[in-house]
């Protein structure tokens, strides 16, 4: 059972949708061992992206986001309780109750977790809230429907900006605290921030750019009461949403001997795992937010890609090159990053990679409008775009990333503004944003200065120092 | 010099089956196909045009636009009323005629249309009821669509000898001028000013006294982007000539391709909800609009060939739904299709406006043909087909059965 | 019944708001919205709207799996 071929038993640790894509996909390719789904959530797998839109402004149940999937899986779900440990070399994964799993191939698709307010005290106030899974959904719908004085959304990211747009949507007093220049401004740069944030403030979003939360307090019954802003404005607010970014769940394989650590889980680009020692695996494979790997088209640094769309392609490749038998070719993973959101009544779609990115220009449409297309450049080459209210050109524009068009790319498009304006992107590589963006290069592959140091070069810490 | 394959694609002797020909075009992505034109053939080369800026639907952009141009009332000159319709527009002058009609075009119209349709299939079908013979074209695929686009649009249906001449002329001009005849441009010149006379006059009636139908509802569109009046005009011929010369061959290629697939039918006669993956099976295999031809509005690099500015680009839809890379078994007409991602309404900014209603046409259509004919076969295969290479459809499709019940 | 929709394929050429207008609707121009969950009253209208999607990004499962 030790060969590498044909195994008995997959274990997938991670029961949302990258596990549940992979599963599908080990049926599809005619895998008949036993297969489990190891999840810490006690529901079924659910698609996440509603939770932060419909499912907040109480137009969509909870309950009701459950994942289409097929039929004839016949899996053995473990619902409920998450993995506490892994040990490769015995093939076992432990759950957090004691319980051992032992596994023949694994897939790691554990995901992320909203990063906590990092004050535990304030963190615990009724009124503070995080928004990850269906369950915080459902207790942060519960607190908007009742009507509070004023929301404050911390941290500007997608998830924040959806939130606030919800809480205006349903008529309710909002202020955002962003940390850095402009809400979007983490993952899209400032100058696509500054038009967020005209955005926000028109639809009746009290906005505090540069701004972080000091701290948060409670009445006498721990409830949450006002907040104190980095301006030195004290905000009376009912409810707070902590929206800092997410944590990779990894404390799980520490002692694993994996190159996992807060910035996830590297792999290659057959989502095989890596070692500590940068050895490639051949029975642990990994996939969706919690995976880092190299991207062919950027050079080979480590990507980390928390989308939807990565965690449904990763999850299939992974689940492909795990049951194949070698001399088949393994299958790499390198889609473009692409993702989608909609706030303020706009849709927001981009494809590529924004954070690398030094300059951007408007190709197509006007900012005006609240319709156009963005190209962003790094080096003279086009290695993103985002469409505002226009979807239907972005597929040529993933043509023009993968192609590594010029930039500013020489369109002549009919719509576009003349002449076109190259501006600096706003990107900052010190990374000022409160929240992380959702696709980001993370650094070079594992090394043993990061066993040692075990560093996140990215924003140490998302909250502001207290 | 002999004929490139475009234009023997275009050459009335290749309209029974071009699809021989695309297969020869498909092993050279982009190729150049006369002066100044140049042909897309694959599905990946295909739909990267499709949604690519640097491709313009206006044909004024090109460097020899003129010829059939004129004829189909493009090609204004200054100061002339006279617009293109805004499928033959960019953005962002397109964008805000194609929002202003999809806000007549609204999911509660095309439903209430589209149960009507139900009524006018049965009726059409009733008048053949117990004979043994059944031209669908003549019976059922024209006359259903123009009196439906008639309704939508406020046209009376009883002036439709007048107009199915023009839109027949009209149509004509899709097709690249280099296959056009003198007389065939003078006959679209004269039509297109006959229709547009014909919708002013009808413009003028809907104002003074509105209906609930499309004309008037443009006519009294009160929003900050409505249209103008040769605007309206405009978007009407292009939507009269659309709803009369595209339905009629979606309905006419797929009753024609399920009587040369008997399996394909008789699954039909069984299991009646298939006409939904059959009829999208339809818009890949064989689809009422074959190509579009488009201009690039600087240099285009694609799959190896620079296409210079102002070039004329056909994006050969119906190749590229037929490409083996895309589509297994690509050549087989397969009504349970999977991941059917066809190119029968185009794609991009200009995907068909009138989709939603088509597809309501040709399913009905299409499924009151399957319950209603008793062992149908083909009076003639090929049938005799219409002039027009890129709206391409058969004249006629004479269908022998035991009986139209 | 379930249904899924791909949002990052989906360009919103609203073909499935025609389809099935009571699952499938637009929040703003460009933004699609849809029930997760609709009743099996609607299943013809979620086959048609999936039948018709121009980028095929509707997955649906006409029976709820349980395991």
């Amino acid at each position: 059972m030790s060969s590498p071929a044909a195994p008995g038993r997959v274990v997938i640790v991670g029961a949302s949708l990258a596990g549940l894509r992979a599963a599908e996909t080990l049926r599809r390719e005619g895998f008949r061992g036993e297969l489990t789904l190891i999840g810490d959530e006690p529901h079924e797998p659910y698609d996440r992206p509603p939770l932060s839109k419909q499912v907040l402004a109480g137009r969509a149940s909870p309950a009701h986001t459950a994942l289409v999937r097929a039929p004839d899986l016949e899996a053995t779900w473990l619902l409920g309780e998450p993995a506490a440990a892994l040990d490769p070399h015995t093939r076992t994964v432990t759950l957090a109750g004691g319980r051992e799993i032992g596994y023949d191939r694994l897939l790691i698709a554990t995901g992320t977790r909203a990063r906590p307010w990092p004050a535990a005290e304030e963190a615990a106030l009724d009124g503070v809230f995080t928004l990850r899974g269906r369950d915080d959904a459902e207790r942060l719908r519960a607190a908007l429907a009742a009507g509070p004085r004023r929301v404050l959304v911390i941290g500007g990211g997608f998830t924040g900006s959806e939130i606030a747009s919800v809480c205006r949507e349903l008529g309710l007093p909002v202020t955002l605290a962003e940390r850095g220049p402009a809400p979007l401004s983490g993952a899209l740069g400032a100058a696509a921030g500054s038009v967020a944030a005209r955005m926000q403030r028109a639809h009746g979003v009290d906005l505090r750019a540069n701004t972080t939360v000091m701290a948060l307090e409670g009445d006498g019954s721990g409830r949450l009461r006002a907040a104190y802003l980095s301006d030195g404005d004290v905000v009376e607010v009912d409810v707070a949403v902590v929206a800092l970014g997410a944590v990779r769940n990894t404390e799980w394989l520490a002692g694993s001997g994996l190159a996992a650590d807060a910035r996830g889980v590297v792999c290659d680009a057959a989502c095989r795992a890596f070692d500590a020692d940068a050895v490639v695996t051949d029975d642990v494979y990994v996939a969706g937010d919690v995976a880092r790997w190299p991207h062919p088209h950027y050079d080979g640094l480590l990507l980390a890609v928390e989308h939807w769309d990565n965690a449904v392609r990763q999850a299939e490749t992974a689940a492909a090159n795990l049951l194949r038998e070698p001399p088949a070719p393994l299958r790499p993973h390198r889609g473009l990053p692409a993702f989608w959101s909609y706030q303020f009544g706009v849709n927001i779609k981009s494809v590529g990679l924004p954070t690398i990115a030094d300059e951007v220009v408007v190709t197509q449409g006007a900012v005006a409008d609240g319709r156009f297309v963005a190209a962003y450049g790094r080096q003279g080459r086009t290695v993103a775009a985002v469409a505002v209210d226009s979807p239907r050109w972005l597929p040529a524009y993933a043509g023009f990333v993968a192609a590594n068009l010029p930039f500013p790319p020489d369109l002549h498009a009919s719509d576009a503004p003349d002449p076109l304006r190259p501006v600096p992107a706003g990107l900052a590589l010190d990374d000022r944003a409160t929240h992380s963006p959702t696709a980001a290069v993370t650094g070079d592959g594992p090394t043993a200065s990061d066993r040692s140091t075990h560093r996140d070069p990215r924003s140490p810490l998302t909250a502001p120092p207290l | 010099m002999t004929d490139t394959l475009f234009a023997q694609v275009l050459d009335e002797a290749s309209r029974a089956d071009p699809y021989p020909l695309y297969a020869q075009l498909r092993r050279t992505p982009v190729s150049r196909q006369g002066e100044n034109l140049y042909a897309a053939s694959t599905y990946r080369a295909v739909t990267a045009l499709l949604h690519d800026p640097r491709i313009s639907s206006d044909e004024r952009k090109s460097r020899t636009g003129a010829g059939a141009l004129a004829a189909s009332g493009r090609l204004i000159e200054d100061g002339d009323e006279r617009r293109p319709g805004f499928i033959f527009l960019d953005p962002p002058e397109h964008d805000r005629l194609r929002a202003v009609v999809m806000r007549q075009f609204t999911p509660h119209r095309i439903r209430l249309l589209g149960r009507h349709v139900e009524t006018l299939v049965d009726e059409l079908l009733d008048r053949r009821a117990g004979q043994t013979t059944l031209d669908v074209v003549d019976d059922l695929a024209y006359p259903l669509p123009v009196t439906v686009i008639c309704e939508l649009l406020g046209v009376p249906r009883e002036d439709e000898p007048r107009f199915h001449v023009w839109a027949t002329a009209l149509a004509r001009t899709l097709d690249p001028p280099e296959g056009m005849s003198e007389e065939e441009v003078a006959r679209a010149v004269s039509a297109a000013a006959e229709l547009r006379a014909y919708l002013v006059e009808l413009a003028g009636q809907r104002a003074a006294h509105p209906r609930p139908d499309l004309l008037s509802g443009l006519l009294t569109d009160a929003s900050g982007d409505r249209m103008n009046p040769p605007e309206i005009i405009a978007t009407m011929a292009l939507l009269l000539i659309a709803g009369h010369e595209t339905t009629v061959n979606l309905i006419t290629n797929g009753m024609l391709t399920l009587l040369r697939n008997p399996e394909a039918l008789a699954l039909l006669r069984e299991r009646p909800d298939l006409i939904t993956p059959a009829l999208e099976e339809v818009l890949r295999y064989d689809p009422p609009v074959q190509f579009r031809t488009r201009t690039t509005l600087t240099d285009v690099e694609l799959d190896g060939v620079t296409v210079p500015a102002g070039a004329n680009v056909a994006l050969l839809l119906a190749s590229a739904s037929r490409d083996p890379e895309r589509f297994p078994q690509a050549d087989r007409y397969e009504p349970l299709r999977q991941d059917n991602q066809h190119l029968g309404f185009g794609g991009g900014i200009h995907y068909c406006v009138g989709a939603p209603l088509a597809r309501i046409e040709a399913r009905v259509a299409l499924g009151a043909l399957v319950r209603r004919l008793e062992s149908p076969r083909l009076a003639a295969d090929p049938p005799p087909y219409r002039q027009s290479a890129s709206l391409r459809g058969p004249r006629h499709l004479v269908v022998e059965a035991a009986r139209v019940t | 019944m379930r249904v899924l929709v791909d949002l990052n394929r989906c360009l919103s050429y609203g073909q499935c708001v025609f389809a099935a207008p009571s699952v499938f609707r637009f929040h703003g121009a460009e933004s699609l919205e849809y029930d997760y969950a609709p009743g099996r009253a609607l299943a013809e209208e979620v086959r048609h709207a999936a039948a018709a999607c121009p980028v095929q990004a509707i997955t649906y499962a006409e029976e709820p799996s349980g395991e």
